[in-house]
């Protein structure tokens, strides 16, 4: 593999700013630029993901946050190379430590996939193949790209197991996935997904199926692998919660666009765009029990009626005469290096 | 405190199952469920899959039958009902189930979905001409458009699906509804709306709530009080505030706990992030069932069933926890974190 | 397939039809016409469909009005023109088709055929569809004993071979049309019986179907309400497969002797009858033949567009260019 990640980290935006941030400038993992994807219908093409600009560091994680339908998802099978035959990538690069994932052939990145990044998804028992043992599928992996036999794949297989904190893996290690609780699953997930030590771990709503009690231990999990393997995690969640709580930047996903990204801390303490702070409005914290919560009106557009102008126009309250004429760019907002919003009024949202 | 419109007392329910590890073949969903809900309250049902709140909300609608256990509903038990009484009970208890793709029939229009209860009823709104004004006020009131009734429920998105579920729930003017996961399955932005819609319909309306939730946000902001449930019983119920701040029962700090917060102050809190996971209903441990998971579980909590203790609370409500060895304030949380990590 | 979409392509499947126009607020009769009416103008839109209904609707229009236009012609013999081959007016219009060993018209002899066939067929296969699926979704609406009983009500028909129990029956009873039409439907019946019991038991463990029996709505009013109709299409696609069995069925008996007597005539017989002439006149068994084949799949293809028509979940899929359809074919995972 090459050895660009230093390549890639000095061609990063500078963040040699504040101290704090000088202090956790990483190297960059994986660098999106202007992703697009486009889905065919019956009604012709629609673009699911529009331009979509984010980079993700090793021992960070980095949030992509919206609601259904939003392409964050869409934007993760994109990065995987696991699309549906009816979506096409359209534009833009993906540089896994410099190495442009987009144009590679399909038989070059299927190569490339198991040591470069790992996904989990949302949905471990449709996820794992109920008719294989877990030490089957999770040895897969080594025999495939280590050339390992069965015996050496299983035991790597067992050793995985107790790193993601499964009991007896010894014993367990025979049996098969609907023999496991969904945590345990999960867990066995994400073992597949780190078992080549990947630089990159894309989480597809890891913890959306689970209970509040065993979530909190994946997600201690997925902390603990990432100190270890210094991955960058890229957590996709529709959970403001979440993200407060794991993530360190987020990218805050609006009808296939980026609308907003920066620093969890900065991002949700003071957002520079209306539909994140209609999003944080929409919790029910800090409230009166039963008082009018801040909805926003409507509902998304549907990906055949994105409008021309701002995807936000017909939900946001600041809306002007030029949101519907022109798309605002994701542009940097707050003087930040690492803060950017897509709106033409991003300096006059206050967080009152 | 609002009169008891509907109380619930000693509700079990048992299945019967394909043999499981230890032979057992009896699966107690529900184990002795005490509840009341007051006229024009909301009470919270918090629990984690499996801990039966979904037994409780089917039982109650009357699509189980529990074995034994009463509930009383202004001095009736619907249980022994039959007929037309059995009808007037079914009218007065609603139901709006948690996921609003499978809970319409695709192949009705909005209008009909809503206007399903009354082919049973007929009483209630005899001519077409006033079961067709109802459905306009109906879709009205859950905010959707008159025009919206002819539609088929593809046409709708998750959240106005969930609205029609509200509209037909409402459609026979009950007193109770409930509400299984009313929001879980919404996007955060439409959750707040129908959420906002549910607490105008319960002032104007004055129905009482039984809400079913997993998300203890969500449930903090609407439920006057609340239940956590565990393994079939309820371990701890008590005001929403008091239950929030001061919570007795170890599961219910461990699940306050692990609730991820939006809070990006940056203060690190603690965390009980609790050992395995919910044990098989089936086997249900001996004793206080979370013992398992507890940290604070000695050798009594093997042998005995705790008894629900009526604990102090500072502003005179109920507060009943099924602990030994109840947490008697935060402080007992932070230590019980530093020992649970 | 459905779940393989991605979220913005489900996203977008949603508004299936929207030809209905807003704001009509009228109940009943105005949207059932409405439907219907839609119903035909996706019928034009699919060129296979269309051609189906004209095809089943010649047949239908043969069946009832042919054999009076005919008269006396299938059955009248005349040796001067035996064996004539086809696809000549050489003889006149009545012998286009070609004439048996007897003389007589084939043309004549397949008009009046496809009225007993069908007379057979088709009371056959409804009276199996109506009895066995209403039982069906008796059966799996109440599960329990009802279901358990009928399942093996169902076995034993099934394990016993169709054709021998309508040969041992035909013997004993006379060989009538009526008698016909009753075993075939007998021995059918589990095939109902089996496909709606499955569905239904699977469709009474869905939320509507909860939530119908929380407003106290009865089992009856339920299965009429939420289950028929989404049942419904299931088992017609099923009785058009069924109505090809029937008629093969039919032709078997009437091989055997014991079905359609001589001088009736019926498609199946008429291949039988034909078979020893293969070699020599191969136009007395081919042509009957293909009358049984374009039928039944023309009975088909119209069973498929229907199923699909009928459901609005499904109904997007018409929409979709035919190159869609197959081209959409799972992708390998990359995942390791």
């Amino acid at each position: 593999m090459k050895t660009a990640a230093e390549q890639a980290s000095s061609k990063c935006p500078v963040t040699a700013g504040t101290p704090a941030v000088q202090a956790k400038a990483r190297d960059v993992v994986l660098q999106v630029r202007d992703l697009a994807v486009d889905i065919r219908t019956h009604r012709g093409t629609v673009r699911a993901v529009n331009s979509v600009r984010f980079e993700a560091r090793a021992g960070e994680t980095l949030a992509l946050l919206g609601e259904s339908g939003c392409g964050k998802s869409m934007t993760a099978k994109a990065l995987a190379g696991i699309m549906d035959p009816v979506c096409d990538l359209a534009d833009g690069q993906i540089l896994l430590n410099g190495t442009d994932l987009a144009a590679l052939s399909p038989k070059e990145r299927l190569k490339f996939a198991g040591p470069g990044l790992g996904i989990v998804f949302q949905d471990a028992l449709t996820a794992l193949n109920p008719v294989y043992t877990v030490g089957t599928q999770l040895g897969e992996a080594f025999r495939i790209h280590r050339g390992l036999n069965a015996k050496q794949a299983r035991l790597e297989a067992i050793d995985l197991m107790k790193r993601v904190g499964i009991p007896e893996p010894e014993s367990r290690v025979n049996s098969y996935p609907h023999q496991f609780s969904g945590g345990m699953r999960q867990r066995i997930l994400i073992a597949m997904a780190v078992a080549l030590n990947p630089r990159l771990l894309i989480a597809d709503e890891p913890t959306t199926a689970l209970d509040v009690t065993v979530q909190a231990q994946i997600m201690q999990l997925l902390r603990t692998l990432r100190e270890e393997g210094q991955m960058a995690v890229i957590l996709i969640t529709h959970d403001l919660a979440v993200v407060a709580e794991e993530a360190d930047s987020v990218a805050v996903m609006y009808a296939g666009n980026v609308v907003e990204s920066g620093p969890v801390s900065e991002v949700f303490a003071d957002p520079r765009h209306p539909y994140t702070k209609g999003l944080l409005e929409s919790v029910p914290v800090h409230l009166e029990r039963g008082a009018q919560l801040k909805s926003i009106p409507g509902s998304p557009p549907e990906l055949h009626h994105i409008p021309a102008g701002c995807v936000y126009q017909s939900r946001c309250p600041l809306v002007q005469d030029i949101c519907r004429a022109e798309r605002p760019a994701l542009r940097a907002v707050d003087n930040s290096p690492t803060r950017t919003a897509a709106c033409h009024f991003s300096e006059e949202i206050t967080n009152a | 405190m609002p009169e008891p419109l509907l109380a619930i007392d000693g509700l079990t329910k048992t299945f019967h199952v394909a043999k499981s590890a230890s032979g057992n073949t009896r699966l107690k969903a529900l184990d002795g469920i005490r509840l009341t809900v007051g006229r024009g309250e909301t009470l919270g049902l918090v629990g984690e899959s499996g801990c039966g709140k979904s037994t409780l909300a089917r039982t109650l609608m009357m699509l189980e039958t529990p074995d034994e256990g009463t509930v009383t509903f202004e001095g009736t038990n619907p249980f022994g009902l039959r007929g037309k009484e059995l009808l007037n009970w079914r009218r007065r208890v609603q139901m709006v189930f948690q996921d609003p793709f499978a809970s319409l029939n695709a192949r009705m229009n909005a209008a009909d979905i809503i206007a399903e209860p009354w082919a049973t009823h007929r009483s209630l709104y005899p001519t077409s001409r006033a079961r067709d004004a109802r459905v306009r006020e109906l879709l009205h009131m859950v905010g959707l458009r008159p025009s919206d009734a002819r539609k088929s429920p593809q046409e709708f998105s998750g959240g106005q699906r969930q609205r029609i579920g509200i509209a037909r729930a409402l459609a026979l003017n009950p007193d109770v509804i409930i509400l299984d996961e009313p929001v879980s399955a919404l996007d955060l932005s439409v959750q707040a709306q129908v959420l906002n819609l549910l607490n105008e319909l319960q002032k104007e309306l004055g129905v009482s709530y039984i809400f079913i939730s997993h998300d203890l946000t969500v449930v903090r902001h609407v439920a006057d009080r609340v239940a956590v449930m565990y393994l079939g019983r309820i371990i701890e119920s008590g005001a929403t505030e008091e239950v929030f701040d001061h919570p007795k029962h170890p599961y219910t700090a461990a699940l306050m706990s692990a609730s991820p917060k939006l809070d990006v102050s940056g203060t690190p809190r603690d965390r009980i992030v609790l050992r395995g996971e919910l044990p098989s209903p089936l086997d249900p441990p001996s004793g206080c069932r979370f013992r398992t998971r507890c940290w604070k579980a000695q050798d009594i909590c093997a042998e005995v069933p705790p008894e629900p203790q009526v604990l102090a609370a500072p502003d005179g409500t109920r507060h009943v926890a099924e602990c030994h060895f109840p947490l008697d304030s935060i402080k007992g949380l932070t230590g019980a974190a530093a020992t649970a990590l | 397939m459905q779940t393989s979409l991605t979220e913005g392509a489900a996203a977008e499947q949603l508004p299936a039809d929207t030809q209905q126009p807003e704001g009509s607020n009228k109940a009943g009769k105005e949207s059932k016409q409405n439907g219907k009416l839609n119903l035909f103008r996706l019928l034009l839109k699919d060129r296979f469909a269309t051609v189906s209904a004209v095809i089943l609707v010649f047949v239908g229009l043969t069946a009832i009005l042919g054999p009076a236009l005919m008269g006396d012609l299938a059955t009248r013999q005349n040796l001067l023109f035996a064996n004539k081959a086809p696809f000549t007016f050489a003889h006149g219009w009545e012998y286009f088709l070609g004439s048996d060993s007897l003389g007589r018209s084939m043309l004549a002899r397949l008009v009046v055929a496809s009225r007993t066939t069908l007379s057979v067929a088709v009371p056959a296969v409804a009276v199996a569809l109506v009895i066995g699926s209403l039982w069906g979704v008796w059966a799996g609406y109440h599960r329990g004993w009802r279901e358990n009983v009928s399942m093996r009500i169902a076995d034993v028909i099934m394990s016993f071979p169709s054709l021998l129990l309508a040969v041992v029956v035909l013997y004993v009873f006379s060989p009538s049309a009526a008698n016909i039409v009753l075993i075939l439907a007998l021995t059918r019946l589990p095939i109902y019986l089996r496909t709606a019991r499955a569905e239904s038991a699977e469709l009474q463990s869905r939320t509507f179907v909860d939530a119908a029996r929380t407003f106290g709505a009865k089992p009856s009013a339920i299965i009429v309400r939420h289950v028929i109709p989404v049942v419904l299409p299931t088992l017609l696609t099923l009785a058009t497969l069924e109505f090809c069995y029937v008629m093969l069925a039919e032709s078997s008996l009437s091989f055997l002797g014991i079905g359609i007597q001589p001088p009736d005539v019926s498609w199946g017989l008429m291949v039988s009858q034909g078979r020893q002439y293969l070699q020599t006149a191969w136009w007395l068994s081919i042509f009957p033949g293909a009358a049984i084949v374009v039928t039944t799949i023309a009975a088909n293809v119209l069973a498929a567009w229907l199923r699909i028509a009928t459901d609005p979940a499904q109904r997007w899929r018409l929409a979709l260019p035919r190159k869609r359809l197959i081209a959409r074919i799972p992708v390998k995972e990359t995942q390791p």
